[in-house]
């Protein structure tokens, strides 16, 4: 099975389920939680299951594309299912036996994982699944996003997948991996990983980053302050991911971390609050069974 | 007639490091419930697998009996007035109790009368009140963290799927947001398939086992220990010995089955700590050593599951390790690149305390304060101290320690060696972190103890100068262990040193930094908490309270000084002299608790009895002075346990509270004297005899 039947199984597996297929959002991000199809959605009261691939960025994992598992930037798969239903493990299983995987074969472990974002200003209980010893997803119940508590909660499964195409293909490089028949990994992404690498360690200008940080923070707070939480959102974004620049960089010292990573909670605080009332507002468009609104509508008077 | 009650929470996952509280607290919780509600039992047994927490309680009666309950009211001088009528008061407790006031009862406690509300509560049947004591059983349960899930409220450590409650065959109705209890149960997440009807209670036992659920923690666990073994022995080698992994791996699975596998040999030459850390911490396998104590190239991992198709487990985990060991070793070989002492400029980036600066500031005031204490005590010498201090946290900037944080001071160690660092200061790099934990081993090398103090005592002075301070269990900075390691360094080389000046030196380092408790004080309180500590170390190695509490009356800023007096004292309370020594401390002391002049006005003195004794007293003054001195406690003991003869006399031959008030002064002079010079080794008045 090949790097793109695997998305293209794993998209056809969780349509069937009931999930709308989205695709990448095209702001840089570190992971898929980070779309605000995952940030956004999971917070108020409105029903949503969705799935898709995430390109995601984490500069300081870059190794000049030398280390056979690290990347500055893979994919993810994601999967919101909010709220979490009772099955949702099964649910979870089940996609992997198509996959090819069958649990009977294996040793699958949920192994306790607790997630956190602090410049998301969110957190969930959940595991890591080990696939015979290797972590393959991510597994979390959201109890907080943007600072605000989650209800109804979503459960949130995030695929490897690499490292679950090289289980599948019986690779030892994510290099050697088969995107499709003919074509490797490293022949999509080997030359970007060095060249990423090397801007991220090395050239990337730390008072170019840290002015647009700057101007990205004021211009992700002046949209908020108009009530567009949206493209506020896209703002906060960028300061997420010139944050992680700064870093890979050596930029950020000790003392300032810690500042810049709350500057950027607050930021992500402000819009999930702009986006509550928004919803609030459009009177929860996507709660489309009518008894369901009216118990939440009373829960959150009683609230 | 008794019958058999089964409890099971169905749950996801449960954290493996929640179990054994879990378990504990439900059998607690349990056995609370079931006494409040009269219900006796024979036996309560609670167990958990990561999908299951079980109750079983053995023998349970299918009754309450009736109860008489008594309720105490006012007196009955409250609750009646002087002509005998209700006042506002008693009648106030009858309705309070939904009782007439006619029916109350007089009874009389300890002499007084009060009135009483009897009530007689029928017993319920079993089945009648359980369902409410298994909420009540399951909603005490408590959790490090819980959640909630879907649309519901109720929180617990992961979502709860079904639960099962019988009595004997009986159903007890219980529920939890949308889960209805049942008779149902499910076995193994894979070698079982869909929902599983129970009979009864013993069924409920068998059809978990039938379907691959080893339910008893105890058994599961003895299971794991006797496979890992004998999978080791097959393979030439034995595990490591390691309770907390085999608890871990208990609370990860419900059907164990052990397998071995292995790596290239070409790993084993990173640090064998590195490898083992990789093993235990990220995969949970037993690392297994062979005849001589070295590490092989394998290990033992469990599998939940049976052996079926265990080679392709097998296969997963060993190429999961290669690819971990892969990255140790490129870490290995990216931190060997340059010598240690490169990494040391990164500790400026790195935070120690946001108020008390960066690891380099630390590093800088270790570099002082351990050649001061190396003077002090003449152990090693200022140059490799110097040496060892500068290099000691420099491999927290180090990869392998960034991945792996419990490596720090053992990759220090490594780098130290490949530097070309002299062996002792790269064993002092290791050893300043010692001890980690209650029971690790001292540091060794003169070098490694002496940073080691230097380490702790900067931790604490500064932790207790910007008002971090442990209190209750609250002890983030782990000040408490910091200070019996200094205990336990200090007595277990009987240094000689003065713990107030070494506070007051590190106190100094703090110079540039704004403090919440000035020099003096902060020097005060730490000396006290170290001193607590020594009272609890020394009372762990079997010294009687009553000594530790005698010696360290009489204060000093040494604590080898103060070991040396408890050691002296449970020497001399084994010895013959003891009651003597005892005799002549109590006669002399007990008349002089509140005199304090011991000048002896000798012109006065008539008797032939005091005469002696007041000259006696003088031959051995000098040299209990001195023995004192020299911290010969046992010698100076002997001299005043050998005034009895004198004391005895005296106290026979002579009235000492005498009219004479100038006679009275120079008696009482002379037993103060004596009752001083004990005085100056412990306070024997709180020698239990």
């Amino acid at each position: 099975m090949n790097f793109q039947e695997i998305i293209l199984r794993l998209q056809n597996y969780w349509g069937k389920q009931g999930c709308i297929i989205q695709q990448p959002y095209d702001v840089e991000k570190g992971a898929g939680t980070m779309n605000p199809a995952t940030f956004l959605r999971s917070l108020g009261p409105e029903p949503w299951n969705v799935a898709y691939v995430e390109p995601s960025r984490r500069p300081t994992d870059g190794r000049y594309g030398e280390n056979p598992n690290r990347l500055q930037h893979y994919y993810q798969f994601q999967v919101i299912l909010k709220p979490s239903p009772d099955n949702v493990i099964d649910l979870y299983l089940n996609s992997l036996r198509d996959l090819g995987i069958e649990p009977e074969k294996h040793d699958i472990r949920l192994v306790e994982d607790n997630w956190e974002s602090p410049t998301l200003g969110a957190w969930g209980l959940g595991w890591e699944v080990w696939l015979d010893g290797m972590e393959i997803t991510q597994f979390t119940y959201f109890q907080q996003c943007g600072g605000v508590d989650c209800y109804p909660v979503c459960a949130e499964i995030t695929y490897g997948l690499e490292r679950i195409a090289m289980y599948i293909q019986n690779r030892e490089s994510v290099y050697d991996i088969e995107w499709v028949d003919g074509i490797t990994y490293a022949d999509v992404h080997h030359q970007t990983e060095v060249d990423y690498s090397h801007y991220n360690f090395e050239l990337a200008d730390v008072d170019t980053l840290m002015q647009m940080f700057n101007l990205c923070e004021q211009e992700a707070q002046r949209i908020a302050a108009r009530h567009f939480p949206q493209p506020a959102y896209d703002y906060v974004l960028k300061c997420s991911h010139l944050f992680n620049l700064l870093d890979a960089r050596g930029a950020i010292s000790v003392t300032e971390r810690t500042g810049y990573i709350a500057r950027v909670r607050n930021l992500a605080r402000l819009v999930a609050g702009e986006y509550l009332d928004q919803r609030k507002r459009l009177g929860y468009p996507l709660i489309k069974d009518e008894e369901l609104r009216k118990d939440l509508i009373i829960d959150e008077e009683v609230l | 007639m008794a019958r058999d009650l089964i409890l099971e929470i169905g749950v996801e996952e449960i954290p493996s490091a929640y179990m054994g509280r879990a378990i504990a607290d439900l059998k607690a919780n349990a056995l609370k419930q079931l006494n409040d509600a009269r219900l006796s039992y024979k036996e309560i047994q609670s167990y958990g697998t990561p999908r299951r927490l079980t109750l079983f309680v053995k023998g349970l009666e299918e009754k309450q009996p009736d109860a008489v309950i008594e309720i105490r009211g006012p007196k009955k001088s409250i609750a009646f007035d002087q002509e005998g009528n209700p006042t506002k008061a008693g009648l106030g407790f009858a309705r309070s109790h939904k009782a007439d006031f006619n029916n109350l009862e007089v009874r009389e406690v300890g002499g007084v009368e009060y009135i009483f509300v009897i009530k007689k509560e029928k017993g319920n049947a079993s089945t009648a009140i359980l369902p409410g004591i298994l909420l009540d059983i399951i909603n005490s349960l408590s959790f490090p963290k819980s959640m909630r899930w879907g649309y519901y409220h109720a929180r617990f450590a992961r979502p709860i799927r079904w639960l099962l409650a019988l009595l004997d065959s009986e159903r007890i109705n219980i529920q939890i947001e949308n889960i209805k209890s049942n008779n149902e149960t499910y076995g193994h997440r894979f070698l079982s398939s869909g929902v599983l009807p129970v009979k009864d209670v013993q069924h409920y036992f068998q059809v978990l086992r039938e379907n691959y659920v080893i339910l008893d923690q105890e058994e599961r666990k003895e299971l794991i220990r006797k496979q890992v073994l004998d999978i080791a022995a097959a393979a030439g080698g034995r595990p490591m010995e390691n309770e907390d992994l085999l608890e871990e791996i208990t609370y990860l699975l419900e059907y164990p089955t052990a397998f071995y596998g292995s790596f290239s040999p070409s790993y084993l030459n990173v640090p064998p700590e590195v490898l083992t850390t990789t093993m235990i911490e990220h995969q949970r396998y037993f690392p297994v050593y062979d005849a001589n104590g070295q590490l092989m190239a394998g290990f033992i991992g469990v599998g939940n599951g049976t052996d079926y198709s265990l080679d392709i487990v097998r296969a997963g985990n060993e190429r999961v390790l290669k690819a971990r060991l892969e990255d140790a070793l490129f870490f290995w070989n990216e931190d060997t690149r340059k010598p240690l002492a490169d990494m040391v400029t990164g500790l400026k980036e790195v935070l120690f305390h946001e108020r008390l600066g960066s690891i380099m500031d630390k590093v800088e005031r270790l570099q002082t304060l351990a050649v001061s204490i190396g003077e002090a005590c003449g152990l090693s010498d200022a140059a490799t101290l110097k040496r060892a201090a500068l290099l000691c946290k420099a491999d927290l900037v180090s990869s392998m320690v960034y991945e792996f944080p419990e490596l720090q001071g053992i990759m220090g160690r490594y780098y130290a060696i490949k530097s070309g660092e002299k062996p002792e200061v790269s064993q002092a790099v290791f050893e300043h972190y010692l001890p980690r934990s209650a029971g690790d081993t001292l540091p060794a090398t003169e070098s490694g103890k002496v940073l080691s103090l230097a380490e702790k005592i900067d931790n604490l002075v500064g932790c207790f100068a910007i008002g971090i301070k442990p209190s209750g269990s609250q002890d983030p900075y782990a000040l408490r262990r910091q200070a019996m390691g200094i205990v336990h360094i200090i007595l277990d080389s009987g240094l000689g040193l003065d713990l107030a000046k070494l506070a007051g030196k590190a106190y100094d380092n703090f110079a540039a930094i704004e403090t919440d408790s000035d020099r003096k004080n902060t020097i005060s309180e730490v000396l006290e908490f170290i001193v607590q500590r020594m009272r609890g170390v020394l009372l762990e190695r079997g010294y009687s309270y009553d000594l530790i509490d005698a010696a360290l009356a009489v204060p000093s800023n040494d604590i080898t000084d103060i070991s040396n007096r408890i050691e002296a004292l449970q020497d001399l309370r084994q010895s013959e002299i003891f009651e003597d020594f005892m005799v002549v401390y109590n006669r002399c002391h007990n008349l002089t608790k509140k005199w304090a002049d011991d000048s002896i006005n000798i012109k006065v003195l008539v008797d032939e009895s005091e005469i002696n004794l007041n000259r006696s007293f003088n031959l051995i003054k000098y040299d209990v002075y001195r023995d004192i001195n020299t911290r010969n406690y046992l010698g100076a003991c002997k001299m005043l346990a050998g005034l009895r003869p004198e004391v005895d006399d005296f106290f026979n031959a002579v009235m000492v509270m005498v009219d004479d008030v100038e006679l009275k002064a120079a008696r009482l002079g002379l037993l103060k004297a004596i009752a001083n010079l004990y005085n100056l080794i412990a306070d024997f008045s709180k020698i239990v005899v």
